[in-house]
Formats: structure tokens, sequence, C-alpha cells
């Protein structure tokens, strides 16, 4: 008498997974090191300016900001234009802090460049008066930071 | 009598839920991630000045000296010009090699100097040294691609960062101090 046996697909059906949480580990990692959280809060106004001829900067931990720009006031409220470093404004009669912190964070750093983020909107003077203190604090490489003008490749 | 000892639970600890706390951190450094990439004009500052050692002196013709006011307006070497026409000033400048006796003597000794005026806007200011440097790129351009090359970016990568076209060609730009205007 025929005997019918029941077809079994002889694969499993389940996609393996227990490489699974390698693959994520992985990626974690990838984006825990892409990751710079941001580390100040922005007081000034930071419109950039577009340029085409620009580099990229490399190794970000070389990097020292100072933000220029108009102060925000709230609003949609713009002030004078000031300076801050870190998490605090400079104030204009106190300049010589931005020597010394410079110069503090040149001996820690000798390589260090000087990352100047300055709103569009502002004048050549304060930010000549801050180069002239980068130049005491023998800071000298500085890079004026500006955004890509669409279509171009960043390599100078 | 001694009582036979029991087996041990195991000792793992429950790993089923790793997958899921990665997952959860992943996500939140997707979530803060911004790979966004600092761009901008480098250069380096000339050291502070020293009265013993002045900076050596520039003959006139080997200066280019652009001027910019507080409107934005343009000199160079005193004529007015606009934004558009720098780039070519400047390359007939650093290529002139003592042809022109107002011209630069050879492209090393060329220096394009900035000057602007405190009230001058800075976005007015970076578009200016984003000529004068687009003029430099155009020159070493021209120079790799007379070498053989395809570009600049192309001689570049196979001769290095500090080649013969960066000797030859240096981007000598002064920024003097600007005027206080009034």
């Amino acid at each position: 008498m025929a005997h019918f046996k029941k077809k079994q697909a002889s694969t499993k059906q389940e996609v393996p997974t227990t490489a699974m949480p390698d693959i994520i580990f992985i990626l974690l990692i990838f984006f825990m090191v892409v990751t710079v959280l941001r580390e100040v809060e922005l007081l000034v106004r930071q419109n950039l300016t577009n340029a085409e001829n620009i580099e990229r900067i490399e190794e970000k931990r070389l990097v020292s900001y100072i933000y220029v720009g108009p102060e925000i006031l709230g609003g949609g409220q713009f002030g004078e234009t000031r300076i801050q470093i870190d998490d605090a404004l400079v104030d204009r009669a106190d300049f010589r802090s931005i020597q010394n912190v410079m110069r503090e964070r040149r001996i820690d750093e000798p390589r260090l460049i000087v990352s100047l983020r300055v709103d569009e909107e502002s004048e050549m003077g304060i930010v000549s008066d801050i180069k002239q203190e980068l130049r005491k604090a023998d800071a000298l490489r500085i890079n004026y930071s500006t955004r890509r003008t669409a279509g171009t490749d960043v390599s100078m | 009598m001694l009582k036979k000892k029991k087996s041990r639970e195991g000792a793992e600890v429950p790993s089923s839920s790793l997958a899921d706390i990665a997952f959860l951190l992943l996500v939140f450094f997707l979530v803060v991630t911004t790979i966004d990439i600092d761009t901008g004009i480098g250069l380096v500052l000339p050291p502070p000045p020293d009265p013993e050692n002045p900076p050596p002196e520039v003959r006139e013709r080997n200066m280019l000296k652009i001027l910019m006011n507080a409107q934005g307006q343009i000199l160079i070497n005193d004529e007015r010009a606009a934004v558009r026409d720098v780039q070519d000033r400047v390359i007939t400048f650093v290529n002139n090699r003592g042809v022109n006796p107002n011209l630069s003597e050879s492209p090393r000794q060329a220096v394009v100097s900035i000057k602007t005026d405190r009230q001058t806007r800075y976005d007015f200011y970076i578009e200016m040294l984003d000529e004068v440097r687009g003029a430099y790129r155009e020159i070493w351009n021209m120079e790799a691609r007379r070498l053989g090359y395809r570009d600049f970016n192309h001689f570049r990568d196979i001769h290095g960062e500090a080649n013969d076209i960066r000797r030859e060609f240096p981007m000598n730009i002064s920024l003097a101090e600007p005027d206080p205007g009034n």
C-alpha cells in the first residue's frame, strides 16, 4: 500500500540572527566615535559666510573655537557684536583674556588651531583685534570658518 | 552522611537583552550625530612684530595692494575694481615675470596685500580673500596642466602637499591691519 509521506522543506525558514548584536555593536561604536556632542551653548549668532576655495580641518581635537557675532537676546532680537570663548562672553575691555586663554591652550597643545567662527555681519575691526591678541599669544594657526558654496569641492 | 552537592546554577549573565540595549544606544547616537565637517580658510598669522627683526622690505612692484573700504568698494593698486576682476588681476600680477614694469618680477616674490577698514563687513572680506585664493588655485592648475597633469589636485596626489608648484608659486597673502576708518 502506498504510503504518503508529508513533504517537508529541508531548509530552516529563519534568518540567522546570532550575528545581529555584533553588527549593531559595530554600528554603535562607529557612531560613538563619530559623534561630537555640542559642548558649548552659543550665545552669539553664527551665520557663517560661504566661500569656494576652502579646506577641511582634519584634526578636530587641535581646534579651539572663538565665536564672534551679535549677541542673542531672545525673542529673535540681536544685540551688539560680542566674542564668546567656551561658555562665556568676553568683555570688550578684557581682550587680554583671549590672549591668556589661548596661550595656556597652546602650552597643552602646541599644534593648536584657532577657528574663528565669525558671523557674516561682523566688522573687520573686532576680527583684527582678536588676530592681534592671537599673535601675542603665539597662537598663529588660525582658520576662518566658512561654509562651502554649493557645488564646489573642499580641497585647497 | 554527606549530602550530595547540588549542581550550581549557571553563572551566566542573561544576555538576551544585549541586542536591545545596543539598539537603544545605537539609536541615541544616530539621532545625536551630526556629521558636519569643519571647513574654512586656513592661514598662519605672522609672529608678533619684533623691533630688532623688521620684516623684509618688499619692492613696490612685487606688491599687489588691494584695499577695501567700509562700503565694500575695492581699489587694486589705487584703481577702482570690482570683486569679479580680482581673480584676473591677481593672475596677471603673479604670472607677470618681469614683463610689465609695474607688476611682479617673479611668482616667488609676488605678495598680495589685503587691507580693509575696521568697518568693512566680514563677509565682503572673506569674499575677497576667497577670490585671491581662487586666483592662486587657478595659477596652480595652469601650471599643473602645463606639466602634463590633469589639474593641481592630480599633481598634488602624486607629489604631496609640499610640492614644486607650491614652492614656485607660494601663496603670499599679507593681511594688513585695518585702517581705523572714520
